[in-house]
């Protein structure tokens, strides 16, 4: 490949992203992705509401409103959440420790396929037979029961999604522990990429357990096993534990790197250091840590005994204590800081009472006891979406705006992103709030209608009042992106002007090696010490200028990822269709075959000469 | 990353230091490699004699331990500067695991 760009045409660029190993394109890629199932879950969130929205309604069928549920759930958590805080990491975490790249860049690509085919297949049941209907924990004994290949698409989907998650995380704790910059120690990193490392760790420890769930359940329903049948011997609880040592700690692995952006935010726009760093780092490093001590505080209604229910409330309740340091410190950073309220800013602030809010009952149902009455009810939906809505997409909505202009060199409209948080705001806690009371008032969760004259009339109509005006909020965001796309005025670097850290230091749009020369750091906000003392460039170096070696793009991943894909119907029609144990095999020969080509063929990668990264183009 | 050439020439106390270290390696990982088949006669020993059952399980999972410590040490080279982060790494997944099976056993199994 040659380091001079030309200009591309539709084919060339359609080919580059499918090719890419760029860190910043495959962020490109994850936020598009994740963007369109954070679209499609927050339409299976609106016909939940319509159908919720009066007693006896019949807008959908009980058996579809299972599915519905089910796809939101597991969408939004795996396919949308998660794939878009990735973005942000693949994004900005190797420009904040002043690399030129993630340490596997192939790997980098093939997470990001995987992700991608897992969530196409999860998705392809609505149109071949039937979406998963057993809730997004898909409990052992309903699942095994569900008829159709709903949960056989859940499993294998996400058995594929979880692999691209699972290579993504391990690359983001080899690239922070190999690939920071001289001078970035430990106690220098930004918050974000604290976070990120941490969250990544935790993907290290938590998705195994759920790989280990999947395959027994796939095992169980496609090919004859009995782990989960209590009647040939198994144990259905052990999928609720398998699946709840990940699924705790996976609710940590979304909120750190929300807290994580907050951090960088409040700092930021309060321009002043971010307080209490290293009890912030601390706080998360403890809360990564306790997060896998609590899973069965999901359980206490299942009967694991009076002391299982003790020891898993005092554990759940301690986390309440890092992060509770973690609010302290925000508010502390706001204090007598120079205050601007961006968009982000405003996120920011809207989020601490709101998550504050969520943490509070999440203590409540810490306390076994009174779990036993909030157990499947509204209370609990409540209290979940307080935590995830308004901390993980409060973060991820603070940060399309935050990290816009690095990631495409243009502002969001300032105008539109504030009417976006007041619409998006207002209708979470219209939503949401008054499910605490519909709980309260005895409303299970997972029931498709109620009946009339119950008291929960009014509340479910305000509700679903709310959801429209989150919906509306969303669809401005979808606007204000259109309308800044459109209009493509280049940001330069440095737009919010008081940035702090290293990505804000890169000149835009970033170069594709991203560091001429590689920095040297000198301290916690590195952009913020240079600019202190009038360094016009935002960097000190810490090498001459010499060649840089770059990898060569590849069509591997995706091929390798094809197969998984290919084979995963084969697995699903198993015992069913003649065709397919072939197309099992096929599918697994073609990502074998393209491990093996990857394996045997040597790339060793490009170098930009120095001589072009000298002239006035830049080596671009 | 710079990719300037550079040469550098081993001075002669460096090249003795090194080659006395290798030699020091190479005993360790011979050493180890004879504890370790020694490890496994004694377990296969055990199943042999017809020992108890009480008695061999343990003593297996025992030796089963220390042939994890001795392979992870001085055959996957933990034992070398600048692997504090693997071995963090490797003790947090080990204290998780050790976790995971206590409660599986007190509450599934025992329970």
């Amino acid at each position: 490949m040659s380091s001079i760009a030309k200009k591309k045409g539709f084919g060339a660029t359609i080919w580059d992203y499918l090719t890419t190993v760029d860190h910043k394109k495959i962020a490109v890629m994850y936020l598009a992705a994740g963007g369109l199932f954070f679209v499609i879950g927050g339409i299976e969130a609106m016909l939940i509401r319509i159908q919720l929205a009066q007693p006896d309604n019949d807008f959908v069928s009980a058996g579809l409103f299972n599915e519905i549920i089910t796809m939101h759930g597991t969408t939004m958590i795996f396919l949308a959440a998660m794939p878009i805080l990735f973005g942000f990491m693949n994004a900005v975490m190797p420009l904040q420790i002043g690399a030129r790249d993630v340490a596997f860049p192939f790997l980098n690509a093939l997470g990001f396929w995987l992700f991608l085919f897992g969530g196409i297949f999860l998705n392809l049941s609505w149109f071949m037979g039937g979406a998963p209907d057993a809730g997004w924990t898909s409990y052992a004994s309903l699942s095994l029961a569900s008829p159709g290949h709903g949960i056989d698409f859940y499993a294998l989907g996400l058995q594929i999604a979880g692999a691209g998650t699972y290579i993504g995380g391990i690359n983001f704790l080899v690239t922070i522990i190999n690939m920071r910059a001289p001078g970035m120690t430990y106690m220098r990193m930004p918050l974000f990429t604290w976070t990120t490392f941490v969250a990544s760790a935790l993907i290290l420890f938590a998705f195994p357990p759920l790989t280990i769930g999947l395959f027994f359940l796939i095992l169980d329903r496609m090919f004859g096993g009995n782990f989960f049948d209590h009647t040939m011997g198994g144990n259905t609880i052990i999928w609720e534990h398998l699946f709840w040592i990940f699924g705790h700690p996976e609710v940590y692995i979304l909120i750190l790197p929300a807290f994580g952006i907050f951090s960088e935010i409040f700092a930021l726009f309060s321009r002043k250091r971010l307080f209490g760093y290293s009890s912030m780092v601390f706080a998360t490093v403890l809360i990564g840590f306790l997060g896998f001590m609590v899973w069965a505080h999901h359980m206490f209604t299942v009967g694991l005994g009076p002391t299982a229910n003790a020891i898993f409330a005092v554990a759940t309740m301690a986390i309440a204590v890092p992060t509770g340091m973690k609010i302290f410190n925000w508010l502390l950073t706001i204090w007598g800081g120079s205050i601007k309220v961006t968009t982000p800013m405003l996120y920011a602030l809207g989020f601490i009472p709101s998550f504050v809010a969520g943490g509070v009952t999440g203590i409540m149902q810490a306390a076994a006891p009174l779990d036993y009455q909030l157990h499947d009810s509204y209370f609990i939906v409540a209290h979940f979406h307080y935590v995830i809505v308004g901390g993980v997409v409060l973060a991820i909505l603070a940060a399309v705006h935050l990290y816009w202009p690095l990631m495409f060199n243009q502002m969001l409209s300032e105008k539109l992103g504030k009417w976006t948080f007041w619409f998006f705001f207002i209708g979470f806690h219209l939503t949401f709030f008054i499910q605490h009371f519909l709980g309260l008032m005895g409303m299970p969760r997972r029931v498709f209608t109620f009946g009339a004259n119950q008291g929960w009339d009014l509340f479910n109509l305000i509700s679903s009042i709310g959801a429209a005006f989150m919906a509306v909020g969303v669809i401005i965001l979808v606007v204000n992106i259109i309308i800044t796309v459109v209009k493509n005025v280049p940001a330069g670097n440095d737009p919010w002007e008081d940035g702090r850290t290293l990505e804000w230091a890169i000149p835009q749009p970033v170069p594709f090696y991203n560091f001429k020369q590689t920095p040297l750091v000198r301290g916690l906000d590195t952009f913020w010490i240079e600019k202190q003392e009038g360094n016009k460039v935002g960097m000190t170096y810490a090498e001459p200028l010499s060649d840089i070696h770059m990898p060569n793009n590849s069509f591997i991943p995706f091929v390798m990822t094809l197969g998984l894909f290919i084979a995963a119907f084969g697995a699903l029609y198993h015992g069913e269709k003649d065709w397919a144990i072939p197309v099992l095999v096929l599918g697994i020969a073609i990502t074998v075959g393209s491990m093996a080509v990857r394996s045997i063929k040597d790339d060793h990668g490009f170098h930009i000469h120095k001589e072009d990264l000298m002239n006035d183009k830049g080596g671009k | 990353m710079s990719h300037d050439a550079q040469v550098y020439v081993r001075s002669q106390t460096e090249f003795e230091y090194i080659k006395q270290k290798r030699r020091k390696d190479m005993r360790n990982q011979i050493t180890t490699f004879g504890i370790m088949i020694f490890l496994t006669l004694i377990s296969f020993t055990a199943v042999a004699a017809d020992f108890s059952v009480y008695l061999i399980v343990p003593v297996i999972l025992l030796l089963a331990a220390i042939q994890v410590v001795l392979q992870l040490y001085y055959f996957m080279h933990m034992s070398e500067k600048n692997h504090q982060v693997v071995a963090f790494f490797l003790y947090s997944a080990v204290m998780l695991a050790f976790t995971f099976i206590l409660t599986f056993l007190t509450i599934i199994w025992w329970g």
